[in-house]
């Protein structure tokens, strides 16, 4: 059994404490939160030891993980806290507020040689696997242009106020949204490495943007388009969507869809012409599914690391380094 | 339970394999008289329970079907609370306790939560009923016998272990809507276990069951030992496997699965109801035929 802790029990501490509590391998021994109504709850009905001070829980409890999913402001120092205890870290993203407190967690854990995962969830979602292994594979030949897009109707009226609405705490849809796309990029194409012009917009936000438009450019000179905005009532919930153009083919992508256009025959089981794969083909099955099963195969995947059966090459602290450095970039043009 | 339920991922753009479709679905279903031309399609094949999220939208449905008590003499609405991404989309960006401000109705905090913190616990399973409550308020007047809890908040429960919550969901719509409680989950082996462990006889739960195993969690083997040898009234769902299965593969399948009560589908036209319709009528006659064969 990995005994694992968790701070900051919001939406996504209690959707990962969820995951954790159905993993037949994983024994959730302490929350830290500050809030007693979550607290609280979890102390009552789910018989969990909470405390309000993380490093005390940590000396108390022990554990060999910990899941960090406070605001983004607080993941530096709780993340160096629990590195220095010898303890596997999985953060929420994005990874931390500028990049040399990134640096510097990831020379820690190197160092230390910890298991660090952070959770840009994309990267277990069927289609987008399937996406990068058909680039990886050359069938659409060279990549030359990507348009990577996010939707969403997270603030869709002015006068909501909370920490995702202070951009000096991870707020904006920048930090929010933006990152996950980025993410998606830097590791379907190529690692973005420049931004020639951006607009962040307030649409109801009084602080924070609401969207983020941009030109880009990867490390491998691949040309790109950024188009991500939260505050999108048309969409259900967040729908993300990349366009990746070839110059043998192209892919068009979402989580649930892929197309995938050749110009030319192929070995593979993709044929000349239009070819469509559904989420249903390419899903591998999860032990337990709480709002899809990505967010239980990146669970799964940071235990097996901790247990040393999976490598921890999917979302390491670098890879969402190399994300922050592109909000950096984009934080310029605020 | 009828045999056959309407859903209505189709009218809310809920569509789990294209985006697109979803699009198309909203602009077809952008008024509330589209959504009644369609539901009436599925009473002329037959479809008299209309299993609905607790969407802002079936407000304006439940009105029709309210002002039209002889048209709709023995229709039911089987509720699926809460309608998720409405709070999912609010806890992002007001949090928790915000989430709980804003959708609970009067002053939660005030209320309730009076007293300082120390109150707090013992007031959880009132706040849970309060908001079992706001949901209802659409349905009043209508014929809601069975009421289910969305997958969502089951799952959530079930990780989190806390029973209790899923109980207290259990009892008020017992006690307070003289209804059937019923679940829905994409862990039904574990949630049969979980229900079964509380003293819950014969439960209602509703779960993706297909024939390529499409969101059956643990495995599709799991779910037949369920459906084989334990005592419940289940409800099939996504036996299409949003489209990766052809309609008559799959209803066979479903068909021929012991246990199940009823198999819920959505569609968007008469042609397409009336033709899932038929696969299900066929392969239970055939099911019958050959049982009494035997």
């Amino acid at each position: 059994m990995i005994k694992v802790a968790l701070v900051g029990a919001g939406k996504m501490g209690v959707s990962h404490l969820s995951i954790l509590g159905a993993h037949p391998e994983v024994e959730v021994v302490g929350v830290c939160d500050t809030s007693k109504i979550v607290t609280n709850f979890l102390e009552r009905y789910s018989k969990l030891n909470c405390y309000a001070d993380f490093e005390k829980m940590l000396d108390r409890v022990k554990p060999d993980a910990v899941f960090v999913a406070v605001p983004t402001k607080f993941h530096y120092k709780l993340i160096k806290m629990a590195m220095d205890k010898n303890i596997h870290v999985f953060a929420e993203k994005p990874f931390c507020l500028n990049t040399t407190e990134g640096e510097e967690l990831i020379a820690l854990a190197a160092k230390k040689q910890l298991i660090n995962q952070v959770g840009y969830h994309n990267k277990f979602v069927g289609t987008f696997k399937e996406v990068k292994r058909i680039i990886k594979s050359g069938m659409i030949g060279n990549v030359y242009h990507f348009v990577a897009e996010s939707y969403g109707p997270v603030v869709t009226k002015s006068k909501q106020s909370s920490w995702r609405s202070k951009p000096e705490e991870g707020g904006g849809c920048l930090m929010d949204y933006a990152s996950h796309v980025i993410d998606l990029v830097n590791d379907i194409v190529s690692p973005i490495t420049s931004v020639k012009g951006a607009t962040l917009e307030s649409i109801y936000s009084n602080t924070v943007e609401d969207a983020v438009y941009s030109v880009m450019s990867t490390n491998s000179n691949v040309s790109g388009i950024l188009s991500v905005n939260w505050s999108e009532e048309t969409y259900r919930k967040m729908s993300t969507t990349v366009t990746i153009l070839g110059s043998k083919g192209k892919i068009i992508s979402d989580a649930n869809e892929l197309k995938l256009y050749l110009k030319d025959e192929n070995k593979e089981d993709y044929t000349k012409g239009w070819n469509v794969k559904y989420i249903t083909d390419l899903t591998d099955q999860v032990n337990f599914n709480l709002r899809g099963e990505e967010y239980s195969a990146q669970v799964d995947y940071f235990i097996d690391a901790v247990m040393k059966r999976k490598p921890n090459t999917i979302n390491t602290f670098q890879q969402a380094w190399e994300t922050d450095k592109v909000i950096e970039l984009l934080k310029q043009h605020r | 339970m009828d045999r056959i339920l309407f859903g209505d991922n189709q009218f809310f753009a809920v569509n789990h394999i294209s985006d697109e479709k979803s699009r198309a679905q909203s602009i077809q279903f952008k008024s509330d008289n589209a959504i009644i031309k369609t539901l009436d399609s599925a009473r002329e094949a037959g479809l008299n329970t209309f299993m609905c999220t607790t969407h802002d939208r079936i407000i304006g449905i439940c009105d029709v079907i309210r002002n039209n008590p002889e048209k709709y003499e023995h229709y039911k609405i089987y509720p699926c609370m809460p309608y998720a991404h409405k709070y999912a989309n609010a806890a992002t960006e007001l949090g928790i306790a915000g989430t709980i401000k804003q959708y609970v109705p009067g002053n939660v905090f005030g209320s309730l939560f009076k007293g300082g913190m120390a109150v707090l616990t013992k007031d959880y399973i009132s706040l849970i009923e309060l908001m079992i409550d706001a949901e209802m308020k659409m349905f009043k007047g209508i014929n809601t016998p069975v009421i289910f809890l969305q997958n969502v908040i089951t799952d959530l429960l079930i990780g989190l272990r806390a029973e209790e919550i899923l109980m207290a969901f259990y009892n008020h719509v017992k006690k307070k809507y003289n209804a059937e409680p019923g679940f829905i989950t994409m862990c039904m082996p574990k949630l049969y276990e979980i229900l079964e462990r509380n003293g819950v006889e014969n439960p209602i739960i509703c779960s993706s069951i297909n024939k390529v195993g499409f969101r059956m969690s643990g495995s599709k083997e799991a779910y037949e030992e369920v459906l084989r040898t334990k005592r419940g009234r289940f409800i099939a769902m996504q036996v299409l496997a949003g489209g990766a299965i052809p309609p008559e593969e799959a209803i066979e399948y479903i068909c021929g699965l012991p246990n199940i009560e009823s198999i819920l589908f959505g569609a968007s036209s008469q042609r397409n109801i009336e033709s899932t319709v038929s696969y299900i009528h066929k392969f239970d006659e055939l099911q019958l035929t050959t049982a009494l064969a035997s």
